[in-house]
């Protein structure tokens, strides 16, 4: 199991206070959909997840243990951009978790060793809809693909928790709608908990069973520097979502996602449309 | 229309293409041609029959001193230095600006004594460089490295500074040592900044090889153009400048080429 406790944690840069007193515990298996404005140390706290930052004060325990002060294999990311390595082709991003993890020195894998992973590798690759892409350089896909990608790069670790940093942020609405779908299916039948920064309410509700909202609860300029933000509304989906159990009370709406009403890209929905 | 909007047509960038070099050709033979009408044996502007003249006598007839063919002999002892230190300075670049690009404590400790070096200017290092090493081949080879190394790490630290933090980390939850980072994330997109940096660097590196050369030396490219300089023989300099910058041209050419087809991502990056 997977379970992350997050205890009283503060995260100060020299005197300006970023989080204050965050207390978070995320059950296994949970889809946490973090929300909050711009600024409000949303992405601080997704690092301190991944090992990246550290907590100025406070712990962060996953299943018990403290967090190794390091991002390692036990934690997958997906972040906005620059998630995928552009010298590699689809397969040898996936493939690259593998070669790391079983060959020490030479960080490749030969032979019969070789073949096992690339079957497995090609497996992920299905999953996520990018089969005939795998010789493909990431430059050559759209960006919903290279998402898609860097999703079954991340999964090829079988990480117990999944940390997603805007992840969908920079595609267009049916593209994401699409990778939402998948998404939902991936937690459905994988074992790992998922923490997601999102700024899109829709996408936080759409998928997460959870959502927990950072502010800054006092925000004049005088107080910026000496608050940080810190939770203020966690709201549990209701009816509850289960990973890997199908919902009866309302199967349409942990079903596929269906656009409703104006795309947000769209002219004539802005403020601005009417000229 | 905008001037920023029009764009010529293929023909068109084909003929404004050559027209540079059309021009200067043209330039130089109404030069000349003014010139020897005024006086016959003028040597400062030769016209074209007497480059011909010079290039048989230095490409394909024996020296008759030494026997050697003089335009080939030059060019091989020439390019030796010349890649040699190129070499030395591709290898020594690539594993310490990757190792001050990945590693805090290297570049804490590296970063500002190779800033200071990179300042130094090599030629005046040259008489040093002679009196330590002597006159020979690593004299020449030294400058070229001490002229061209500190400028190459520092490009290639800032270039594996650059890879965004993400894939790094992106590669550290993927199980990476550092050891493994570098060889499979970093290394592989510095190289083809390297092939670059380079390319940039040849024209630094004939420099240093010429004024080596014209200061001491029995043979190569420049030291043949400083001995020919005393007679005035524009005939011999003239062709030697122009075999040099085909040389330069040439080997600019073959390593964007080389990496183009060894990393043909980076050129889709660059497409992108």
């Amino acid at each position: 199991m997977s379970e992350l406790i997050i205890e009283n944690v503060w995260k100060e840069y020299g005197d300006q206070i970023v989080l204050e007193n965050i207390s978070l515990t995320v059950a296994s298996r949970a889809f946490v959909a973090l929300v909050g404005p711009s600024g409000c140390g949303k992405s601080t706290f997704l690092r301190m997840l991944l090992g990246q930052e550290h907590a100025t004060r406070g712990t962060i325990l996953l299943e018990g243990e403290p967090l190794p002060a390091e991002p390692r294999p036990d934690r997958g990311v997906v972040f906005q951009r620059y998630s995928v390595f552009p010298h590699l082709t689809v397969l040898g991003n996936v493939l690259l978790g593998k070669e790391l993890i079983a060959s020490k020195y030479k960080a490749k894998l030969f032979g019969p060793a070789r073949r096992s992973a690339i079957e497995e590798a090609r497996q992920l690759i299905a999953e996520v809809g990018l089969s005939g892409a795998e010789t493909k350089y990431p430059a050559q896909l759209s960006g919903g693909m290279q998402q898609r990608l860097a999703l079954a790069q991340a999964l090829i670790m079988k990480p117990k928790v999944l940390l997603l940093d805007e992840p969908f942020g920079a595609l267009d609405p049916g593209t994401r709608a699409e990778i939402h779908t998948l998404m939902k299916r991936l937690w459905n039948e994988t074992q790992m908990t998922v923490v997601m920064v999102t700024h899109d309410m829709r996408e936080a509700f759409t998928l997460a069973t959870r959502v927990v909202a950072f502010e800054r609860p006092r925000d004049r300029p005088e107080e910026k520097e000496r608050y940080g933000a810190t939770i203020t509304r966690d709201i549990s989906i209701w009816p509850p979502r289960r990973a890997g159990e199908f919902s009866h009370f309302s199967p349409d709406r942990d079903g596929p996602v269906v656009l409703q009403g104006p795309r947000r890209d769209d002219p004539s929905s802005s403020p601005s449309g009417d000229r | 229309m905008r001037w920023i909007n029009t764009k010529p047509t293929r023909g068109a960038q084909l003929a404004l293409m050559l027209l540079p070099f059309v021009l200067l050709i043209a330039a130089y033979a109404a030069g000349s041609a003014a010139r020897l009408a005024g006086n016959a044996n003028d040597k400062l502007l030769p016209n074209f029959v007497g480059f011909a003249d010079a290039i048989n006598r230095l490409a394909f007839l024996p020296d008759v001193r030494t026997g050697d063919y003089l335009l080939w002999s030059d060019t091989a002892a020439s390019l030796m230095r010349l890649f040699a230190g190129l070499g030395i300075s591709t290898v020594t670049a690539l594993l310490v600006g990757m190792a001050i690009g990945m590693l805090p404590y290297l570049r804490a400790l590296l970063t500002p004594f190779v800033a200071v070096i990179s300042m130094v200017p090599p030629l005046a290092l040259l008489p040093i460089l002679f009196i330590v090493m002597g006159l020979g081949e690593a004299s020449k080879i030294a400058l070229i490295v001490i002229g061209v190394a500190p400028t190459m790490i520092r490009d290639l630290a800032l270039k594996a500074l650059e890879l965004p933090r993400e894939q790094i980390v992106k590669a550290e939850t993927l199980g990476g040592s550092s050891w493994q980072i570098a060889l499979r994330v970093v290394l592989p997109q510095i190289l083809p900044r390297l092939i670059t940096c380079v390319r940039l660097q040849l024209g630094p590196a004939w420099l240093f090889l010429i004024a080596a050369e014209a200061i001491s030396s029995d043979s190569g490219l420049g030291y043949r153009i400083f001995l020919v300089r005393r007679y005035l023989s524009m005939d011999v300099i003239f062709p030697y400048v122009a075999w040099i910058t085909l040389l330069a041209v040439l080997t600019n050419f073959i390593l964007d080429q080389i990496r183009i087809a060894v990393f043909p991502w980076s050129q889709l990056e660059k497409q992108g």
